[in-house]
């Protein structure tokens, strides 16, 4: 039997501030959907190519599949289950998903919503093509990206009128 | 979990220095990019590693009072891209850093990984390597500074000693001061792939903008590691701009390569983009330093 080999780490997850025990070498992934329960959190390629697992690490997009646990410590955590409001609703950028029918088997759906998140957050207007070109980490085999850039722009759209811009 | 034995976690450069000595058999974890993928292939099963991701002094780019940019080596693509010494002084190197892989593979991958991993297709080490980079180097005696090309030994092999981490890039003032550069990743798809060969070109034109002063040019996959193809330098340096230089420029390139035949393109088809990259970096880096044609 492999010796197990904890470190205690602090960290905000999706706005609580938590402490943990965790196996110095598990993968921020593993940790999020193991011992969190957090399963918006897709295991796709395993190999930081298809996007599927990407959460923000400090507002920042980053593929957790191929991210050590430990260097969460002291540092900021966002998956789409802290998306959703104190009552419960979906987010803007969930519900756009929905409207555009940028969903089909939803397996690619998670890593894309924090991608989203995390460009509407910059506050910037982006084009077509360089809305492309920064989802471009995430891969989606069934809608064509089309719906999704659809989805993506529309919130953007939505929350830049919001703000006044 | 990762097949890994033990990971040591260094809190500073001294901390990592001192656990390079006691760990001899422990490989260097940065981002992890390329490392984690290969533990999860079972390439390097059970190994031990020293993360020096944590270890915040080493990021970010900084201006010496001499000029010299200093670049910490955890200083990620993205960071890179966005820094405004980097933006006005170096562009080209940001952009480069802004071909590699997807928005997360930025955020994660860091320069000094990108070098020491000592991979030819790495796309911020051509570009480096045509700016006459020099790699910082600590260890338990002190720093030493090192060429860039000096620091590549071999596929896969850099000159760091057994106690030593890299801590920083340097780019000296008169090695990018009046430069202006290009640099051209020719790949199967636009994102999320590895260089079939790339190309950074810089140039330094005269005053009045119509002759080359000093011309580099690097490449990605020419050979095993990155390279200068100093006859090309030295084919165009004193004529004047024009269509012939840069023919000049691309035939001086073509004497020096030696791409292989590997999975993703065969010998010839590398031969003949490369001779179309360094007519294409010549051409833009020259107008980006607003050269006048004759």
């Amino acid at each position: 039997m492999i010796e197990k080999q904890f470190k205690t780490i602090n960290f905000t997850l999706n706005g609580k501030r938590v402490s943990t025990s965790v196996d110095v070498r598990e993968s921020l992934s593993d940790m999020l959907r193991d011992d969190f329960g957090l399963t918006s959190v897709k295991k796709g390629c395993e190999v930081g190519e298809c996007g599927a697992c990407t959460v923000l690490v400090n507002g920042e997009v980053f593929a957790s599949c191929i991210f050590l646990a430990i260097w969460v410590d002291g540092k900021d955590v966002l998956t789409v289950e802290g998306l959703v409001d104190v009552d419960g609703n979906i987010s803007d950028i969930q519900q756009a998903f929905i409207d555009e029918t940028a969903v089909q088997c939803g397996f690619c759906t998670p890593g894309f919503i924090m991608s989203a998140e995390h460009l509407l957050r910059t506050g910037k207007r982006y084009t077509r093509d360089e809305l492309r070109k920064e989802l471009a980490g995430n891969m989606c085999r069934c809608t064509g990206y089309q719906n999704i850039i659809n989805a993506v722009e529309k919130a953007m759209n939505a929350r830049l009128a919001k703000a006044g811009k | 979990m990762y097949d890994i034995n033990h990971i040591y976690e260094a809190k500073s450069v001294e901390d990592a220095v001192r656990l390079r000595m006691e760990q001899p058999q422990a490989i260097i974890i940065a981002g992890g990019s390329d490392l984690l993928i290969s533990i999860r292939a079972g390439d390097l099963a059970g190994c031990d590693l020293i993360s020096i991701y944590m270890i915040d002094e080493l990021r970010g780019v900084s201006l010496d009072d001499d000029e010299t940019i200093r670049i910490g080596s955890l200083t990620s693509f993205a960071a890179l891209t966005k820094d405004e010494i980097i933006q006005k002084r170096m562009r080209v190197l940001g952009e480069a850093a802004d071909k590699v892989g997807g928005p997360q593979i930025r955020n994660i991958g860091t320069i000094g990984g990108n070098t020491c991993n000592g991979v030819t297709s790495a796309d911020t080490a051509s570009t480096l390597m045509a700016y006459d980079a020099f790699i910082e180097l600590t260890g338990s005696e002190g720093k030493r500074l090192v060429p860039i090309e000096e620091f590549y030994l071999g596929a896969k092999r850099v000159d760091l000693r057994p106690d030593e981490i890299q801590t920083a890039i340097l780019i000296r003032p008169e090695s990018y001061q009046g430069y202006e550069g290009y640099y051209y990743k020719y790949a199967m798809r636009s994102a999320m792939d590895i260089a079939t060969s790339g190309c950074s070109v810089n140039v330094k034109l005269s005053e009045d903008k119509k002759t080359i002063v000093d011309a580099r040019i690097c490449y990605g996959v020419a050979g095993p590691i990155p390279m200068r193809t100093r006859s090309a330098e030295q084919a165009v340096k004193g004529l004047p701009v024009s269509k012939e230089t840069v023919e000049a420029f691309a035939a001086g390139a073509l004497q020096d390569v030696n791409p292989r035949t590997s999975w993703r393109a065969t010998k010839e088809f590398r031969l003949h983009i490369q001779g179309e990259l360094a007519r294409r970096c010549l051409t833009e880096s020259i107008n980006r330093a607003g050269g006048i044609w004759s």
